[in-house]
């Protein structure tokens, strides 16, 4: 049986090829096309600047996750911020600053 | 009026030479005057292609820098007499290639013929934009394949913003060439179908080129495939091309080899 359906159901590789386009280029086409700045890439920087504002960062200290989704996109910025509380040593991370996850979200694909 | 049209990619190794090649002698075996470009600076093949490469004195850059005239350089197609190479240095450095050169060889071989057909380098740097410039129309030629249709995206974006007619309001003509293409490998659903292709890119479609082993041979021996092997199916697939470029309304097939009774009786009785 599992056989049968394994031979009935071979799975082709020609619309996965084009779901993967079709999402990169929807991000590609409106990111990279006629010299405009990296949509992400400012979105990144205006945030930091924002962050650095008020308190101080270590530029190693962030990570940066970016998932591109065929209806949105997950821009994950974690900032590791040193020292907010008087007693907390400098790798404690700061509950608040933990995790502000950015969904910016772009147009659907 | 001339038409300027270039053949490019972005990726390379998808068949921009081959079909530079293959298209201008498919058009000019119908009477129209062609010249073939090479704007690939420091890495030319055109001429190798054509089977010419014994015969380049001067070339492109030669004639932007004043050294040679267009008429020295200009190497006429032994074949067809309404054919016609301008090749690109082997030994000059890309940065040669300067916007009003370029302009001014443009300028001119629009006055001498009906076509010029520029072979645009691979990759999105200076070769290929000088190469796409001065286009009226563009054939992306493009591999059922992600990583050229990635790259024929971002040609096409190119060809909308940064070429002389985009910035003059007007929009350039995109047309699409499918090439290595397997009619067979696109029905299993193992390989990208011309509709999905279609689809994202969506640009007409000028043509499909079947994957053949003509191709190689013809390049082999130094001449188009719609010279060495007219009959196969890749340089029909040309031909048809090329009336669909001078505006005849061909409908679009992928040729296959014509079986002869000879043929058939022959490898029967080899095998």
């Amino acid at each position: 049986m599992t056989f049968l359906s394994n031979l009935f159901k071979r799975r082709s590789s020609a619309p996965v090829a084009r779901d993967r386009l079709q999402i990169l280029l929807a991000h590609e086409r409106i990111s990279v096309g006629d010299g405009k700045d990296d949509l992400l890439a400012q979105l990144h920087r205006e945030i930091m600047e924002v962050i650095k504002r008020h308190v101080a960062v270590d530029q190693d200290k962030v990570q940066i996750k970016l998932d591109r989704g065929a209806h949105c996109s997950m821009l994950e910025i974690d900032v590791e911020v040193p020292g907010l509380s008087d007693k907390a040593d400098n790798k404690a991370k700061n509950a608040a600053s933990g995790k502000p996850a950015t969904g910016g979200k772009t147009k659907p694909a | 009026m001339a038409k300027v049209l270039v053949v490019t990619s972005g990726k390379g190794g998808v068949g921009k030479t081959t079909t530079s090649a293959a298209l201008g002698a498919a058009l000019a075996k119908t009477g129209q005057k062609v010249v073939l470009v090479d704007f690939d600076v420091g890495l030319r093949n055109l001429d190798l292609v054509m089977g010419a490469e014994r015969r380049v004195v001067f070339d492109l850059i030669n004639v932007i820098q004043g050294d040679a005239n267009l008429a020295q350089a200009l190497i006429k197609d032994k074949r067809i007499d309404t054919l016609s190479l301008l090749p690109a240095s082997q030994t000059r450095d890309k940065d040669a290639l300067t916007p009003e050169g370029v302009a001014k060889v443009i300028d001119e071989l629009r006055k001498k013929f009906d076509w010029v057909i520029c072979d645009s380098p691979a990759g999105i740097e200076r070769g290929a934009q000088m190469a796409m410039h001065h286009a009226d129309m563009a054939v992306i030629v493009t591999n059922p394949e992600v990583s050229s249709v990635r790259d024929s995206d971002r040609i096409i974006g190119m060809l909308d913003s940064t070429t002389e007619k985009a910035k003059s309001g007007k929009k350039i003509d995109k047309h699409l060439l499918l090439t290595r293409y397997d009619p067979q490998r696109a029905a299993r659903g193992d390989m990208l179908a011309t509709d999905d292709v279609l689809e994202i890119l969506s640009i007409p479609l000028l043509g499909i080129i079947p994957e053949s082993p003509d191709v190689l041979k013809a390049s082999n021996v130094g001449a188009p495939v719609t010279i060495a092997e007219p009959e196969s199916p890749p340089a029909r697939a040309y031909a048809e091309a090329a009336r669909r470029l001078l505006g005849e309304k061909v409908e679009v097939t992928i040729p296959t080899e014509r079986k002869g009774l000879f043929d058939w009786l022959f490898k029967r009785r080899v095998s």
